[in-house]
């Protein structure tokens, strides 16, 4: 368990994790659940537990949309979707984190694609 | 001259482990009248209040101060020992040195010094202490129950088999209540109406009982054994002493489109109609909202066909005072509103129903005469999912923080019956916990999961959609597989939390008694007084003080008519004589201490003074009435002129002790 | 003549002209008068919720404070810029660690701290004109056509920042359809995610995702889907593999009121 990353995390979401009661309201309306390796029950719990970096390693951090469902959702006011970016961001803001790289987007591009999706995804996924 | 004796207890070590108990009565021993200042082991003990008896009657005290715990927990005892060594109780003081001041000191010096300067403060009071003496107050023998479901028809039924005239106050037109609407009853699976309606007919029947239906409480004035309650007969449209309850009218009632409350809005009554077969009083109602000749003076066909003339349009709501000695408080609970849950689709689609919806669809007398089909297509579902605390244990603006408690048996229940009648349909049950305190509770869960083969999923349901073809799928979390889940649903049930009645809140400010925050009733003590509101006189019976299951309301609505029984036994009640005086001299007749006072115990008077020229003059000046004033001080600090006064707190006491206190 | 100041956002600019087109032409005629502001900045299209972010915050900020600054409230009409600003909006005006660090960037003439009502164009269009009277405006009402709105997640949540309706059962978009004649379909999945900017890197999902909810619509009875946000439209049209007909909401309303083919020249 590393103290100073659950710290980090818990004051960077300003989430208090132990408000969860264990209900998995989050993970049952998740929209990305089979993308992800670690749910977003998961996330609150192991960030209770201190065990961030297993998920700052895993995919599952770029798999979150973002999407509130579980903030609206979750009867305690936990707000899981707030946990989950405060671990992404704790692994892009690490030096070469960046999920994303302006030279990725070319390979991206369509001619439909709005303007909107890159700069999400840059916010989302890069420092 | 004062002779007071001080008396330091060391509550074992609660007190004496933090508080230097002998440096506490050395040093009171000192204060200006003092003239014994002693500590012992344990002041409440047989031994240590003899010791404060033979040092009454010894040394002549005139004042006693005890320095021990909370008043609240010993001020009768030493109150009680004084009197028996012939001193007036009221002369006797609590310094409270446990729960104000070793409980929640850890350092001994500190905690030493505030214990001296607590039992200076008491000193500096009771040496200003009156003797009091206690008023008596007639008991009204008879009691007012409100709400007449099964909580208040358990405590009516006790209080009529004590002897004592209880009348019933219920707003819908027959009493039953919730209990009335429930199929059957867990753990023992009974039907609910067996054994609910012989005791609805045993209250009707009852001598000593009345049950005004379709009537509410309207204004309550008074006080313990004695209050006044007006209470509104609403217009009911029929004669209730003509009507038969035949029920032609309610066949013949052109207008048959009214949603059915009975059956929970799932299929419609007539607008002249008797909300079920053994209702009580079994007495037709006429609806104003849907009834034309109300509403537009055209039809009459319900008088046209009534044989006994019952039916009468121009009737109004009136009002009827009584006279009460007690009141007991059952006024139950309903189902959340779940509008603001529609992840689970409640409001999209009729197959999406509540637990207690879905009692009606499986009850005998409902929409479906007891055959378990779908709201929407009258077929039968083949998958049914259960979802659990919908509402409760939330810490968010909709639902309620609370665990409803009777969720979890009464959907073991429903999964039970549904898998017994319709060995084909899947039941699944999404659960956070099941909780199953109770006499053979668990026992009943487990058959429902080991015999029934109920599928019990630790996990919630995340999002419901209904699909063109009928079906609903329910995405859910399987935690322990770690799996999200989709089901192919026939029916989803929700286990809405409940709350406490709308009516609740503007009836506790009416009884002046208090309410938490989720408008459940407060227990005078929730461990020692669960039944008693903080309000003498007023009980509290069934859901109306927290969620309850059957069992447990019908023990409940018996203590509570236990606790009014002990009241109306009595023929006259001792009252507390610390309640507020006014000077009338001083008295400018602004009312603010009217205003104030939460036991509306003020009353303004109209009062001829003789003036110095020997003239007289007519002043308006206010009169406290002790029997009703509960001695809050409200009105003293309100008023003005200083007229306004407690006895046992007066402002000189009050004033006595800060001064001695900032010494 | 009301006035707001508007802010378009980048999307607007290009790949979603048809959004902004419609809904100037649209507000014009509806007696609103929208004012763009000068220097206006990409809002960065997605909020960051984490409370040590200040530069991610600082160009929502900025807009708000100019509305401020000219007495308007402000109006958007992409979803994403609206949830964005709406979201800044709520967090400026309570955490006060945030206001001040973001104030202390900015050096602005005077500090933001909260204030500027921020609507949504479909808001202005409820609370504003009034449902009522845009149906008495409509020329051309779509009668007969079912309608499916689609909120998406941007919309309406967070429900108490975003506080446009009810999250789980909004009407705002159906009454809007409603009132250009046409028939509102219900289905459940209108307010969920549509796989957003996930596009970029999942293809698979992004199509899972805008697949589900053009099938739940299509499984209602619907004709055709509108949105108010740039990168549902895209993943509705592009990757959902249903032909069902994707429009903008602005682009209904102009037609509903005469104005498609003049705003077209």
């Amino acid at each position: 368990m590393n103290k100073n990353l659950k710290e980090q995390v818990l004051r960077s979401s300003g989430v208090n994790v132990l408000k969860c009661m264990r209900c998995g309201k989050c993970s049952a309306t998740c929209p990305s659940y089979d993308e992800m390796e670690y749910h977003p029950h998961q996330f609150v719990y192991m960030v209770e537990k201190g065990d961030i970096e297993t998920l700052m390693k895993s995919e599952s951090i770029y798999k979150c949309l973002t999407c509130f469902a579980c903030v609206e959702r979750c009867p305690r006011g936990v707000e899981p979707a707030k946990v989950v970016e405060a671990v992404r961001l704790a692994a892009v803001r690490q030096q070469g984190g960046n999920h994303l790289k302006p030279t990725d987007i070319p390979a991206m591009l369509d001619d439909d694609l709005p303007q909107q999706a890159i700069v999400t995804a840059f916010r989302k996924y890069a420092k | 001259m004062q002779r007071i004796g001080v008396f330091v207890c060391h509550c074992g070590t609660n007190i004496a482990a933090t508080v230097d108990v002998k440096a506490v009565a050395e040093a009171l021993g000192h204060e200006p009248g003092v003239v014994i200042s002693q500590d012992y082991q344990y002041m409440c003990s047989e031994s240590g209040q003899e010791l404060v008896k033979s040092a009454i009657k010894e040394q002549k005290l005139t004042g006693v101060v005890i320095c021990s715990c909370s008043p609240r927990m010993h001020e009768n005892t030493f109150r009680k020992a004084a009197a028996s060594a012939g001193l007036n109780p009221y002369l006797v003081e609590i310094a409270n040195i446990r729960e104000q001041c070793s409980w929640i000191h850890k350092d001994i010096a500190t905690a030493t010094e505030k214990a001296i300067i607590l039992g200076k403060a008491a000193v500096a009071k009771v040496a200003l202490n009156t003797p009091l003496t206690s008023m008596e107050s007639p008991v009204v023998k008879r009691a007012l129950v409100i709400g007449g479901g099964i909580a208040g028809i358990q405590t009516a039924l006790d209080i009529a088999e004590a002897g004592f005239d209880v009348d019933i106050v219920e707003k819908q037109p027959t009493i039953g209540g919730k209990m009335a609407q429930i199929d059957k009853t867990f753990p023992t699976l009974d039907c609910a109406a067996c054994i609910l309606t012989p005791k609805m007919v045993e209250a009707s029947q009852n001598e000593h009982i009345t049950i005004h239906s379709f009537s509410e409480v309207a204004e309550v004035k008074g006080f313990v054994g004695n209050f006044t309650v007006k209470i509104k007969k609403k217009a009911r449209y029929v004669d209730e002493t003509k009507c038969t309850g035949c029920g032609l009218c309610t066949e013949k009632c052109p207008m048959r489109k009214v949603p059915n409350e009975f059956n929970m809005g799932l299929d419609n009554r007539s607008a002249v109609y008797i909300p079920f077969a053994q209702a009580v009083p079994k007495v037709a109602t006429i609806d104003p909202n849907y009834c034309m000749m109300l509403k537009n003076g055209k039809c009459g066909v319900c008088s046209k066909v009534c044989s006994v003339g019952a039916i009468d349009y121009k009737q109004e709501d009136r009002f009827i005072e009584q006279q009460y000695g007690a009141i007991v408080v059952a006024t139950g609970f309903n189902p959340i509103s779940l509008d603001k849950y529609d992840e689970f689709a409640y409001s999209q689609c009729p197959d999406v129903v509540t637990s207690l919806e879905l009692e009606r669809l499986m009850n005998a007398a409902g929409p479906n005469g007891g055959t378990l089909l779908r709201p929407s297509d009258k077929t039968h579902p083949h998958t049914i999912v259960f979802v659990q605390c919908v509402g409760s244990r939330c810490d968010d603006e909709k639902g309620k923080p609370y665990c409803s408690k009777i969720c979890c048996m009464y959907t073991a229940k429903h999964a039970m019956l549904i898998r017994e009648k319709y060995p084909d349909t899947e039941v699944y049950v999404f659960y956070i916990d099941v909780r199953t305190p109770g006499k053979n509770f668990d026992e009943f869960y487990r058959r429902a999961v080991e015999q029934y083969n109920v599928h019990y999923i630790k996990g919630m349901v995340g999002k419901v959609t209904p699909k063109s073809d009928g079906k609903i799928d329910v995405q859910a979390s399987d935690l322990l597989a770690n799996e999200q889940l989709h089901i192919n649903a026939d029916m989803v049930v929700l286990a809405a939390a409940i709350e406490p009645d709308k009516t609740a809140r503007p009836l506790a400010t009416m009884l002046t008694t208090q309410m938490d925050t989720n408008d459940f009733f407060t227990e005078a003590h929730p461990k020692l007084r669960p039944v008693e509101s903080a309000t003498a006189g007023i009980f509290l019976s069934g859901a109306c003080q927290g969620p309850k299951d059957i069992p447990e309301t019908v023990a409940q609505g018996s203590a509570a008519a236990a606790k009014a029984i002990g009241l109306l036994c009595k023929n006259s009640i001792t009252c507390n004589p610390c309640v507020a005086h006014s000077d009338e001299l001083m008295c400018n007749g602004c009312s603010s201490c009217e205003k104030v006072c939460p036991y509306g115990a003020i009353t303004y008077i109209d009062k001829e003074f003789r003036m110095p020229d020997r003239t007289t003059k007519i002043r308006r000046v206010a009169s406290v009435n002790p029997a009703v004033c509960q001695g809050c001080g409200a009105c003293t600090v309100a008023c003005p002129s200083g007229a306004m006064d407690l006895s046992g707190f007066s402002n000189s006491q009050i004033m006595a002790e800060v001064d001695a206190i900032c010494k | 003549m009301e006035k707001f100041t508007y802010y378009p956002g980048c999307t607007l600019r290009t790949k979603a002209k048809d959004l902004d087109t419609y809904a100037r032409a649209s507000a014009e005629a509806l007696g609103i008068m929208l004012e763009e502001p000068a220097d206006w900045q990409c809002c960065g299209g997605a909020y960051t919720t984490a409370k040590d972010e200040i530069a991610t915050k600082l160009s929502a900020v900025r807009v708000l404070s100019s509305a401020k600054e000219a007495g308007q409230p402000l109006i958007t009409v992409c979803s994403a810029c609206h949830n964005v600003i709406k979201q800044t909006e709520y967090d400026i005006s309570r955490d006060e660690e945030m206001a001040a660090k973001v104030n202390n960037y900015l050096g602005l003439p005077e500090a933001y701290t909260g204030g500027t009502k921020v609507y949504h164009y479909l808001e202005m269009l409820r609370d504003v004109v009034g449902f009522d009277k845009l149906r008495e405006k409509v020329v051309n009402p779509f009668t007969g056509r079912k309608i499916a709105a689609y909120y998406g997640c941007l919309l309406l949540r967070p429900a108490k920042a975003l506080a446009m309706d009810d999250p789980e059962n909004p009407t705002i978009i159906e009454d809007f359809i409603s009132a250009i004649g046409g028939t509102p379909v219900i289905y459940s999945q209108r307010n969920e995610c549509c796989g957003g900017y996930i596009t970029m890197e999942d293809k698979a999902q992004a199509q899972k995702r805008s697949g589900a909810v053009m099938a739940s619509a299509k499984d209602m009875g619907a004709e055709m889907v509108i949105t108010a946000c740039p990168l549902c439209l895209y993943n509705l049209r592009k990757n959902s593999g249903s032909d069902m007909p994707v429009y903008y909401f602005t682009e209904l309303l102009a037609e509903a009121l005469g104005l498609k083919e003049e705003s077209n020249e």
